[in-house]
């Protein structure tokens, strides 16, 4: 499994990262800004991923980390006028602050437990939203004005309302991310992660604190669609409750299983899979949700380890 | 010299079974120690017990003069106590290679040396005859290749006490015999404590043995003092061996 072809998994990925760096100068707008979309939220189901995926702690709350990285940097613009990068990094900052302490307590429940654990916490954090509503708000959300959403380095300023450049950031936030989970699922820290999803019980005899490596991973899950949320409130210019409803807290885990759990690319391929079904299903029928669930459903009984699991297993063993 | 490994009345209490009572137990560096007994005796709790899998109820445990009875597992690990399981429990789904990579790197101080850690697992695969399976997932070995791969796993932990639960379960006739000699090969540099039920194993490898009875010591002296030891031969061997 590893050391057997790292430069054929390296090649692939920076195969993929540069077929969407091209993807934008042939797309036509509607899909650029569609694919914008989905590399940013990509990001989030990587991050679910790591957790889901490698350690198998399936969480039902991953949306409050999305979302405190989406407030936390939408917050800090529109009420403090904070500059794109310092906001960003601030609703990072906030995702594995929160992961950090929702993890030292989550973390000491396993199974169903952890599940039921963690959708509350998100309630609470989806309900404190709409409680501070004259901070957040509440329903109605707040809208970033566009002379708030520029970068400015040195004398050049980047637009992030510019279509090319909001596909840029995405981009560039998909294509790191996308390497850090590379390296960390290459990683000893990633060979006891995986070990953990096995039998935790085994790792504790290897003279493994399995709860402090579980933590690292709740703290860097957190982190990741922490980043996901920031750049979704930078790059598209909206902050709302409705990103910390338990909506977003499935959505992460039905693009990772629909992609493939425990595979580096699953997590893109589920999203953009998800979002195109959903997109031409609603030009045929306003009872588009119906197709998709249908297309979920034939999913999950005929490729049950997801699209990228499935070929994983059937054809390419060196898949990461 | 100073025994590596002390009890003093160690005890686990389940509801009103007393599955180990008051255990009084010493083991000398460097020797090979086998623990007999009938089923039900109270060796795997024993062990568990010495392991950190399971807490105590009352006693304490001394490993290299250091009180370790509250200590979780995976520190006790770090201090050299290593137990292989008594059901084979590998990483099915991990290759062998990655299998022995987990103790491997974390015995590893160095943590840039990539090269380290594939030295350390072929090294420990092929002290157990495992190299050429190195890349093959640990769930399609064969029973007796997942066993010594549990040994293998033990092994790469470099521990100073090498606990092993039943080791010779479910091995050919042809597999024992590698294995009485890769236990001789361990003895040279750790400590090793062994539950045993094929007692021609036994006689071969222990230096000493203990047999438990019922969660207590019944006896324990070299291989000839309990062959000779009638209350043994009541209890254990008279019972299994006619």
């Amino acid at each position: 499994m590893r050391d057997a072809s790292p430069a054929k998994t390296y090649a692939l990925h920076v195969g993929v990262i540069a077929l969407l760096f091209v993807l934008n100068f042939v797309l036509p707008d509607y899909h650029q800004g569609l694919f914008a979309r989905i590399m940013a939220l990509a990001v989030f189901a990587m991050g679910y991923n790591l957790l889901f995926g490698y350690v198998g702690l399936l969480s039902l709350g991953h949306a409050m980390f999305f979302s405190a990285g989406l407030y936390g940097a939408g917050l800090t613009v529109y009420h403090l006028g904070w500059g794109v990068p310092e906001a960003f990094v601030a609703g990072v900052a906030c995702g594995a602050l929160l992961a950090l302490a929702i993890g030292l307590l989550a973390l000491r429940t396993s199974g169903v437990a952890f599940m039921i654990v963690t959708m509350m916490f998100a309630q609470v954090f989806y309900l404190l939203i709409l409680y501070f509503a004259a901070w957040t708000g509440g329903d109605q959300g707040l809208v970033i004005q566009q002379a708030s959403r520029v970068i400015s380095i040195g004398g050049a300023s980047l637009d992030l309302t510019n279509s090319t450049v909001r596909y840029m950031n995405a981009l560039a936030l998909f294509s790191v991310v996308l390497l850090i989970t590379l390296a960390i699922v290459r990683s000893r820290f990633g060979r006891v992660l995986v070990a953990i999803r096995e039998n935790e019980e085994r790792t504790k005899m290897l003279g493994y604190d399995t709860v402090a490596n579980k933590l690292a991973a709740v703290v860097a899950s957190g982190a990741i669609c922490a980043a996901s949320g920031a750049a979704y409130a930078l790059l598209f210019g909206y902050v709302g409750s409705s990103f910390a409803s338990v909506q977003y807290s499935i959505l992460p885990l039905l693009w990772v299983l629909l992609g493939g759990a425990a595979t580096t690319l699953g997590p893109l391929v589920g999203t953009l899979f998800m979002y195109y079904v959903t997109d031409i299903a609603s030009g045929f029928t306003s009872a588009y949700l119906l197709i998709v669930g249908v297309a979920l459903i034939l999913l999950v009984l005929f490729f049950p380890k997801g699209i990228l699991g499935t070929i994983r297993e059937r054809w390419l063993g060196w898949l990461p | 010299m100073m025994p590596l490994l002390t009890t003093k009345g160690l005890s686990r209490h389940f509801g009103g079974l007393r599955a180990v009572d008051g255990v009084d137990f010493a083991l000398m560096p460097g020797e090979i120690r086998a623990i007999i007994g009938p089923n039900g005796a109270g060796k795997t709790t024993f062990v568990s017990l010495l392991s950190g899998r399971i807490r105590p109820s009352s006693g304490m445990i001394v490993f290299d003069g250091a009180d370790i009875t509250g200590m979780p597992a995976y520190q006790r690990v770090r201090l050299g106590v290593a137990y292989t399981f008594q059901i084979t429990s590998v990483f099915a789904n991990l290759t062998a290679f990655d299998n022995v990579a987990l103790p491997v790197q974390r015995t590893l101080t160095d943590g840039r040396s990539k090269g380290a850690v594939r030295t350390g697992v072929m090294e420990a695969l092929a002290r157990t005859g495992l190299a050429d399976r190195a890349g093959t997932p640990a769930g399609q070995l064969s029973y007796g290749h997942q066993r010594l791969l549990e040994v293998a796993m033990g092994l790469a932990l470099k521990p100073r006490l090498l606990i092993l639960d039943e080791p010779t379960q479910g091995l050919a006739d042809s597999e024992i015999d590698n294995f009485i000699e890769l236990v001789h090969e361990i003895a040279k540099r750790a400590t090793v404590l062994l539950i045993e039920h094929n007692m021609p194993v036994v006689m071969q490898l222990a230096d000493r043995i203990t047999v438990f009875n019922s969660g207590r010591i019944l006896a324990e002296g070299t291989p000839e003092q309990i062959r000779a030891n009638t209350d043994v031969q009541d209890a254990y061997l008279g019972a299994t061996h006619g």
